[in-house]
């Protein structure tokens, strides 16, 4: 056997990867779910909080600052692992899955908050005020006036954020989530060949790789124009 | 409540075993942040020759390694590599997987700066007899950095939350230092403790950052 054989037949072997395609497969089927819900919850709670903010509750805007920079400040694996690890000492129990998708969620949550706040203190303040002399409401001026704007403007930097925390899914394998890293990883010892982790790679690159590109075309469609 | 997640006596067992895990992920991140800006370095300066024969190919490396999640990189280097004979331990494959994925993060910031510049300012640099690189070095790059300072801390931030994934490959980080040590008192405690730590270590950072980013804001 030549070395490039060898090579082949350790890291690319068919025979394992289509005996373990199944498992990588339902693997996506995990990751693409966690990731949907993640980035659902995630920017939804992050545009609730925002809007909670302009509210201009003191005591209220401290808490939810506070919340934000928590989220900003812990690597996702440790809230995960806190999750997942720390729950169960008072009788909540979530599974990897849920700890995953809750930890995501909230880190998520913190980083969109921060732009959508950032998009929304961007509009004019004199926009507010001639709307508001209109007649339309404080809920009307935000929702027809202010945060068209202020959306427009939250996309690009709100994109990479999302693909950035999205890729964190891979960290649920940590867990026991039976995402792709966790499928493969498996795969891996029980065959005790690499190439179902090729697979998994592979998988994770035709995942996320037309997400990063669209990613770009949005960064240039939305940009600032000046 | 406080007896499960911060247990004074149990605080007081792992707090050795936390302060070697400090020490190591800061020792980590000196180490990797100037590894994923050198990496960025050279993909910026590569991209810089404003040829679509370089900046093509660049563009797909980048966006290769953004698409990629940093912790499938790991577990390749680390539990794939072995399989074609080569057995690199846990601390060098950290150091190989963020000198690629970081530096991809960073090359995309710096490429930004560089394209901000205006091309003049490479062209009078040039005409005063300076080399590219010399023009690169003291005209271009420094105004390049400064306008991507933000983003290039931003980055940084993300950088050192990211060495916690050396736990995965029992580098003896903070995280991994506070789940051994968590499974030794069969106690959250440990975590939590951590969790404070990452974030006294890193909430200055955050702030400086929302400062920075409102600053940015109220200049348009």
């Amino acid at each position: 056997m030549s070395r490039w054989d060898r090579f082949t037949d350790t890291f690319f072997n068919t025979k394992v990867m289509a005996r373990y395609l199944p498992d990588i497969l339902s693997g996506v089927v995990v990751t693409i779910e966690l990731a949907v819900l993640v980035v659902v919850t995630g920017i939804l709670a992050g545009l609730a909080l925002a809007l909670l903010r302009s509210l201009a509750i003191r005591p209220l805007n401290w808490l939810i600052v506070g919340v934000v920079d928590v989220f900003r400040s812990l690597p996702p694996l440790v809230v995960i692992v806190l999750i997942y690890f720390g729950l169960p000492s008072i009788d909540v129990s979530p599974s990897g899955f849920v700890s995953t998708w809750l930890a995501l969620g909230l880190v998520l949550m913190a980083f969109s908050e921060e732009i959508f706040w950032a998009g929304i203190t961007s509009v004019a303040k004199g926009q507010w005020e001639a709307a508001r002399s209109t007649g339309l409401s404080f809920g009307q001026t935000l929702l027809h006036v202010v945060l068209p704007q202020a959306l427009r403007l939250t996309i690009p930097p709100l994109t990479n954020r999302t693909i950035a925390i999205t890729k964190g899914t891979a960290l649920g394998t940590v867990v026991a989530v039976t995402e792709i890293l966790g499928q493969a990883s498996s795969a891996m010892s029980n065959s005790y060949n690499p190439s179902p982790l090729m697979l998994g790679a592979a998988a994770y690159v035709v995942l996320f790789f037309p997400v990063v590109v669209a990613g770009r075309w949005v960064e240039t469609r939305f940009a600032w124009k000046r | 409540m406080i007896q499960t997640f911060l247990n004074p006596e149990i605080i007081r067992a792992a707090w050795p075993i936390i302060l070697a895990g400090l020490r190591n992920t800061v020792l980590l991140s000196l180490l990797v942040v100037p590894l994923g800006l050198l990496g960025g370095l050279i993909l910026a300066l590569l991209a810089s020759a404003r040829s679509p024969l370089v900046r093509w190919p660049l563009m797909a490396w980048v966006d290769f390694f953004r698409a990629f999640p940093p912790l499938v990189l790991l577990i390749l280097l680390f539990a794939g590599l072995p399989f074609a004979g080569l057995e690199l331990g846990g601390f060098v494959c950290v150091a190989i997987a963020f000198f690629l994925n970081t530096g991809a993060y960073y090359g995309e910031i710096l490429r930004a700066g560089i394209d901000s510049v205006p091309a003049g300012q490479l062209e009078a640099a040039r005409s005063t007899g300076l080399s590219r690189l010399q023009a690169m070095a003291y005209v271009v790059l420094p105004q390049a950095v400064r306008n991507v300072l933000p983003d290039l801390l931003s980055n940084t931030l993300e950088v050192v939350k990211l060495t916690a994934l050396g736990s995965v490959v029992a580098v003896p980080e903070l995280l991994y230092q506070a789940r051994q040590a968590q499974s030794l008192t069969y106690s959250p405690t440990p975590i939590v403790v951590a969790a404070i730590v990452y974030f006294l270590l890193l909430w200055p950072v955050v702030r400086l950052l929302s400062r920075l980013e409102n600053r940015a804001l109220a200049a348009r």
